[in-house]
């Protein structure tokens, strides 16, 4: 029944899916000429205006694009003209070195805010203040002090996925049962061996799922982070697209960006599952 | 109506002397006999109008080698109690004394079976009872660490099942690690608060079983919480009964007049059972109440009275 499910899911995933590209595909082509027209001015006006046919490109004008890029995806003609597997591996790696960098500050001070109720009390404003600000409003205090565009990404990318993380640590760590701590007291375990063997096994779960959420933000903020600073990754990529007015590009970014959005989403999914337990 | 609803007609009551010795001259002189001694504790919680007193002025003492069950109905302080000897609560007055030191925090001489089961739910069974030895013998070799919690499992009965994981147990099966990770540590004192009570009567009266045959063979010194009746005269050398809260109290302690070897199935045709079972119920029933509610004369909260029952024979 359940494998029936899935099949069925599957099978109406793909009739969506065809029926999108089909709408698409009509929509965007033309209907032929639409006038009879001055060949000269009908050249200088382009498709768009004497055939009917969008400037939006088709299913067909993107499988043509991803070809293109996959074929030759680490091509690297100069500052402008990258290939798109430069760009991801620029992206990646930023977010890769920011979520680190937050990931060694965030969970050890989440543990000291979790075990003690009055670095909780004393540093709560302070996460209350700067968490709901946008981590992009970081960017002109990073680029002034760091002075270097693909750093300030990188601390931009940290920032933003410090706060879910240092949340949910404190949080999981805070409400370790009192049973297993008592556990442990009675067994005269120190407090760093209660930390490893108890706090932590008990507080996974809570903080894998901050650290799942804050992958999926520093995704979601690089991309903007690096139109904003320029000169590579694929936000930047997606920025000289539009600039160059090639939306085949642009909607082919999308799909990988949306893409390696779900492979790092599904990663942090199967830790959490192994670092769950059941009860 | 100022006197104490009666006690059963064949007891007697041994009320001490009230100029009996100071109770600290009473530890040096039978220090045997108080192996385990509460010397008047109290404890006291913050509530809206002011401080709620749980208990107060509590004294006990516990032979080396007993197995006492304390019995009262819930909210009277037990859990309390328990704590305040495990060492994971503090009295807010009095002191503990366990083999001649006053007890200061939790410790591996003192092992405890919770109410729930607190297994850890990331390690399996064996992983358990290993936490358990490796943190009482730190320097023992892998090796022997999982021998210990082998044979440990074993005596419960859980041979067999070392790498399952806590939820793949029934309720019964949990309880068993449980005992197996306190007896594991060879503890001078077990304490046990309502370990049975979650269970099917089934695994109840085999677990009881269990833990009769394991603490008598080995001589193990335990105070157990409960209020089920019966289990308390299954398994207890001494029974201490204690009043309604809030402001609880010792009544009395009760000597099981059951021989030491007992049998289960003939437990309730024994001549003389009932009239035990029945002083205890009475004391649930009414006596919980009207000795918490009246000053009783004789009643010195150091020396709580003994009631003995003519020894009876199976
Ligand atoms: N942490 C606490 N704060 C306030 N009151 C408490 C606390 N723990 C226990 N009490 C109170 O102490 C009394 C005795 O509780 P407990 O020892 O758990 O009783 P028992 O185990 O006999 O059912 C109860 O009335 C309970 O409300
Ligand atoms: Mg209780």
């Amino acid at each position: 029944m359940k494998a029936s499910l899935r099949l069925r899911a599957s099978f109406l995933s793909l009739i969506m899916l065809v029926a999108f590209l089909g709408v698409w595909q009509i929509a965007v082509s033309g209907v032929g000429k639409t006038a009879a027209m001055d060949p000269e001015y009908a050249a200088m006006m382009g498709d768009s205006a004497t055939t009917g046919k969008s400037a939006i490109p088709g299913p067909i004008d993107i499988a043509e694009t991803i070809w293109g890029h996959l074929k030759d995806p680490f091509y690297d003609h100069g500052a402008n003209d990258k290939g798109l597997g430069i760009q991801l591996a620029y992206s990646i790696a930023r977010v890769g070195i920011g979520y680190t960098l937050a990931m060694i500050v965030a969970i050890p001070t989440g543990f000291l805010i979790g075990m003690s109720p009055l670095m909780n009390k004393a540093l709560d404003p302070f996460i209350q203040l700067l968490r709901p600000v946008s981590p992009l409003a970081w960017m002109p205090l990073a680029l002034y002090t760091i002075k270097d565009a693909g750093l300030s990404a990188i601390f931009v990318i940290f920032i933003c996925s410090l706060w879910p993380m240092l949340i949910n640590t404190a949080f999981g760590v805070a409400s370790t049962r009192t049973e297993w701590l008592n556990v442990a007291r009675t067994l005269e375990v120190g407090p760093l061996r209660r930390a490893f063997t108890i706090v932590l096994p008990a507080a996974a779960p809570t903080i894998v799922t901050g650290m799942r959420i804050s992958i999926g933000i520093a995704w979601l903020v690089i991309v903007a982070a690096e139109m904003l600073v320029g000169g590579t990754g694929i936000g930047y990529f997606v920025w000289n697209q539009w600039n160059n007015l090639s939306l085949a590009n642009v909607i082919t970014s999308i799909l990988v960006i949306g893409l390696v959005g779900m492979v790092l989403d599904q990663l942090l999914a199967r830790a959490q599952r192994l670092v769950t337990f059941p009860e | 109506m100022t006197d104490v609803p009666s006690i059963s007609a064949n007891a007697t009551r041994i009320v001490p002397r009230l100029d009996a010795v100071e109770a600290g001259a009473t530890a040096r002189h039978d220090k045997t006999d108080r192996f385990i001694s509460i010397e008047g504790v109290a404890r006291r919680f913050p509530s809206p109008e002011g401080l709620s007193t749980v208990f107060e002025d509590l004294w006990l003492p516990v032979r080396r080698g007993d197995f006492m069950c304390m019995i009262g109905h819930s909210g009277c302080g037990k859990t309390t109690v328990l704590n305040i000897l495990a060492g994971l609560e503090r009295p807010s007055e009095g002191v503990v004394i366990v083999d001649g030191k006053a007890i200061d925090g939790p410790s591996l001489d003192r092992a405890v079976i919770f109410q729930g089961h607190s297994l850890l739910p990331w390690r399996t069974v064996i992983g358990n009872v290993a936490y358990a030895v490796s943190s009482r013998w730190p320097k023992a070799s892998r090796v022997e660490v999982e021998d210990r919690a082998r044979k440990a499992l074993a005596t419960v009965g859980l041979a067999g099942s070392e790498h399952k994981r806590p939820y793949e147990l029934s309720g019964g099966m949990k309880q068993r690690v449980g005992i197996a990770r306190a007896l594991a540590i060879e503890p001078k004192i077990l304490l046990m608060d309502e370990p049975f009570s979650a269970l099917d009567a089934l695994s109840r009266g085999l677990l009881q079983d269990e833990v009769r045959r394991i603490c008598t063979a080995t001589g193990q010194t335990v105070f157990m919480i409960t209020h089920d009746v019966d289990e308390s005269i299954y398994l207890a050398d001494r029974i201490v009964l204690m009043t309604n809260g809030p402001r609880a109290r010792i009544a009395e302690i009760v000597e099981n007049p059951l021989p030491k070897i007992r049998d289960r199935a003939g437990l309730h045709r024994t001549d003389g059972f009932y009239e035990i079972r029945n002083h205890l119920m009475d004391f649930l029933v009414t006596r919980s109440k009207a000795l918490r509610d009246r000053e009783v004369e004789g009643l010195d909260p150091r020396q709580p009275s003994i009631v003995r029952f003519p020894t009876l024979r199976q």
